[in-house]
């Protein structure tokens, strides 16, 4: 049912966005200093290690710091709550702590805290659901009071990525006497904002931590205060930021951003995430013998899609088209690789090759984008192959692509925003449960790449494991996935590829 | 009238386990429950230490059996998403529900009756034949587009109400007419067909020919027996109204149960989904079982029966 409600939602929000472009927005809430953001899903836990969902990061940048910042315009590495780290050895790394910083609730933060937080996060009490990001630690040691070294299980040369975005520090003496249950309630960090107000599924006010340690690569916090609002409805968040309810919204529709273009008082702005789309093909035919498993169908299929008329009709601006099986910004991420061009003549040439002159039928499994689906369906059409589309849950879909009941499925993945490949293509092409290519050759050099810590040997790797995916064709390489955003013109924010608002380093202009 | 409670009270509960049961299934049957918690972004390590974490490899049968045996001695679990027991977050959000909902039935009563009563008393007027009309636009205009309507014209453009949140009793105003014009028809056709029977009836005739005035006729005989099968559904359709807040609290960002049944939902987490469901169920007979005894004290009929 509530996929159903969500279509029929949509279909009615571009007469209403045309409808709501009559009424005036009202001044934002820079009088106040108090910017109110719309998200639609609700800040489930403030424990961002309890969650995996992006609200609780958007959440976690505010309440705390991590030991790396990762500078989101540039992908730097810039120290935060660490100063400066070296890798002893390709499995121990060093880091020196900043000296100085309190929590919160006054504690100063220091080595007691960095270790426990890195061994009771990674370790089995801790509750992590997402269990990649900390299960590449095997524990942490505290050097001196300002000192710790941090043990991996075997080199990991994202180890810094993974640093600088999920794994905040956490106080302990105030966690152990709390207990997450309560933490909850009143959560303690060193980050830029303190919670002042939780009020459960609707919202949660953060107030400017006025002691926020000078030298942090994201500055001092400017706005005074922020409310983090649950809207589920998208409708709903478009009528709050025209009568000045709230301040910013992202993630808005295509249709209801044309909607909104030109409206006084709004900034709509489109950006590119770490986002990309892609069609995935059963290759190794895990679930027994397909047309796919055909390398000669595989590149037919990519010749027959007309991706830049997709892009340029059904995606937001600022989308662009990929070639290779990762985020063209990510580390090791290798262009150079084949490219397939439109081509339905050479389609067809491919597919009688193949053995299919008058083409075949088969399903693909679809979670979302059911519009892109259907234009996919009918560009295969033009080549004679007949796509019928089965839509359903994430899990779902993800479920059937695992038991090899899925031939052909259309996924988006964001690489959880850590800017490297070991992120991305790693995760698909490695075996796991995931691989339906069953390529020993990639998987062998994809694992090269993520535990060799020479940078160039790791792009040498993963650029033999990108060109022959590419070669295969397992993927359908898609676009990348740009957000709208559409927020008050008096505020000044600049949107990052990291798929994370950064309101701690946002201001009033 | 203990025998009858009794009996109503074992068939509530059968109705719950039913309920739970089917509820259990279909979930499970709609996508592996791990790969929801764990996320989009999870990756392979992630989804089976979840399987492990939340006892999800285990045989369906033994899973569900263990959450009815926790939920009989009135434990409801844990909540996969939010680190919290399903009993709180219930808790929590019942009251914005709940408050909904009374607040939609008073509005949906308070319109229905009079127009029904209205209606019966000139059948085939103007008058009817605008409750008529508003009948049919009330059953046809799905919910959520009516709610969407009200925002734009009460909350856009004429800016006389907040667009969405809690806050202040204005915020209920749109939702709870949003989600009350729903249940107006059916009251309504009922009231009017209820006074137009009781209004042929011998007992009215006489008082007519005692000469008691129309007023006193309507409204302390004709209404008083009109109105017992309305009490019946107007029970069933709060009833409907806690299952409609689902869409009504999502379009007003209310924090309420209904909200809270969608995201659960949309990311199977199944502790949250079951407990709605079992809570929705219990709150549904007791409803009936309530409207039973209020017909009871209506009619004395039913009492002495």
């Amino acid at each position: 049912m509530p996929i159903q409600i969500k279509t029929a939602l949509r279909a009615s929000a571009l007469t209403l966005a045309a409808a709501l472009a009559a009424a005036t927005p009202a001044a934002a809430d820079k009088a106040n200093d108090t910017l109110t953001v719309a998200l639609d899903l609700e800040v489930e836990s403030v424990i961002p290690y309890h969650s995996t969902s992006r609200m609780s990061l958007i959440s976690g940048k505010l309440l705390y710091d991590t030991l790396v910042w990762t500078d989101p315009f540039t992908g730097e590495h810039q120290p935060m709550l660490a100063t400066e780290w070296t890798w002893v050895d390709s499995k121990t790394l060093e880091l020196t702590l900043r000296e100085g910083v309190t929590f919160h609730n006054g504690e100063p933060f220091d080595a007691e805290d960095a270790a426990w937080t890195l061994n009771y996060f990674s370790g089995p009490d801790g509750g992590t659901k997402g269990r990649s990001s900390v299960d590449w630690i095997d524990h942490a040691e505290i050097v001196a009071p300002n000192k710790i070294r941090l043990m991996l299980k075997a080199p990991f040369p994202a180890a810094l990525e993974f640093l600088s975005s999920p794994l905040p520090m956490f106080p302990k003496d105030y966690f152990e006497e709390v207990g997450a249950e309560k933490f909850e309630n009143a959560p303690v960090g060193t980050g830029p904002y303190k919670a002042i107000e939780i009020v459960k599924g609707e919202q949660i006010t953060y107030e400017t931590n006025a002691d926020y340690f000078e030298g942090s690569p994201r500055g001092k916090p400017q706005i005074g205060k922020l409310v983090l609002r649950t809207i589920p409805d998208l409708n709903t968040q478009i009528a709050e930021l025209m009568t000045g309810g709230v301040e910013w919204a992202w993630r808005i529709g295509k249709d209801e951003a044309e909607g909104m273009r030109g409206m006084p008082g709004l900034t709509v702005v489109d950006a590119e995430t770490m986002r990309v789309g892609y069609l995935t093909m059963n290759a190794a035919g895990t679930g027994g013998e397909t047309p796919f498993t055909s390398k000669l169908v595989r590149q037919a299929i990519i010749h027959a899609i007309n991706r830049q008329s997709i892009v340029d009709n059904l995606v937001p601006p600022g989308a662009r088209i990929i070639n290779s099986a990762c985020f063209p910004a990510q580390f090791g991420c290798e262009q150079d690789v084949t490219a397939y061009e439109y081509d339905p003549e050479k389609a067809k040439a491919l597919l009688a090759e193949a053995g299919y002159p008058d083409g075949f039928e088969f399903s693909m499994d679809v979670y979302r984008d059911r519009p892109v689906a259907e234009a996919v369906a009918g560009d295969l059409a033009k080549v004679g192959i007949v796509m019928n589309i089965n839509f359903g849950k994430y899990a779902a879909v993800r479920d059937a692509l695992r038991s090899g009941d899925s031939t052909v499925a259309f996924l988006t993945w964001g690489s959880n925003s850590i800017n490297d490949v070991s992120a991305s293509t790693s995760n698909f092409f490695k075996g796991g449960a995931d691989d339906t290519y069953k390529d020993e050759e990639v998987s062998a050099w994809l694992e090269e790449g993520d535990t060799t810590v020479d940078p160039e040997a790791r792009k040498a790797a993963y650029s033999k494991a990108l060109k022959k995916i590419a070669d295969e064709a397992y993927w359908v390489p898609l676009w990348t996935y740009p957000y709208t955003y559409a927020f008050s013109d008096e505020l000044d924010f600049t949107p990052t590829s990291d798929e994370m608002p950064h309101f701690a380093m946002t201001g009033w202009k | 009238m203990l025998a009858f409670l009794t009996r109503r009270l074992i068939l509530a509960a059968l109705v719950a386990f039913t309920v739970s049961l089917i509820s259990f299934v279909l979930l499970r049957a709609s996508g592996d429950v791990a790969v929801a918690i764990a996320g989009e972004g999870a990756m392979e390590a992630d989804i089976i230490a979840i399987r492990i974490q939340y006892g999800l490899d285990r045989p369906l049968p033994i899973q569900y059996l263990d959450w009815l045996g926790s939920a009989v001695s009135g434990d409801l679990g844990m909540s996969v998403f939010f680190n919290a027991p399903v009993a709180s977050l219930l808790a929590e959000r019942l009251p914005v529900t709940m408050s909904l909902g009374a607040l939609a039935l008073l509005f949906s009563v308070a319109l229905s009756i009079p127009l029904g009563v209205a209606a019966a008393l000139r059948p085939n007027s103007l008058i009817d034949q605008f409750a008529m009309w508003l009948a049919v636009v009330g059953q046809a205009m799905p919910s959520f587009w009516f709610a969407l309507i009200l925002m734009l014209v009460l909350g856009v453009w004429w800016r006389l109400l907040p667009i969405s949140g809690t806050g202040s009793f204005a915020h209920y105003i749109m939702p709870a007419i949003a989600l009350g014009y729903y249940a107006t028809p059916a009251i309504m056709r009922l009231t009017r067909a209820g006074m137009i029977d009781v209004l042929q009836s011998d007992y009215i005739r006489t008082a007519r020919a005692k000469g008691l005035s129309q007023r006193k006729i309507l409204f302390k005989h004709a209404l008083r027996n009109a109105v017992i099968p309305v009490v019946a559904l107007a029970a069933v359709q709060f009833g409907f109204m806690l299952s409609g807040s689902i869409v009504i609290e999502s379009i007003f960002a209310l924090p309420g149960v209904g909200q809270l049944a969608w995201i659960s939902l949309q990311r199977s987490d199944f502790t949250v989904v079951q407990g709605i469901v079992l809570m929705l169920s219990v709150i549904y007979i007791g409803l009936a079982v309530l409207a039973d005894l209020f017909n009871a004290w209506l009619d004395p009929r039913i009492r002495v029966g």
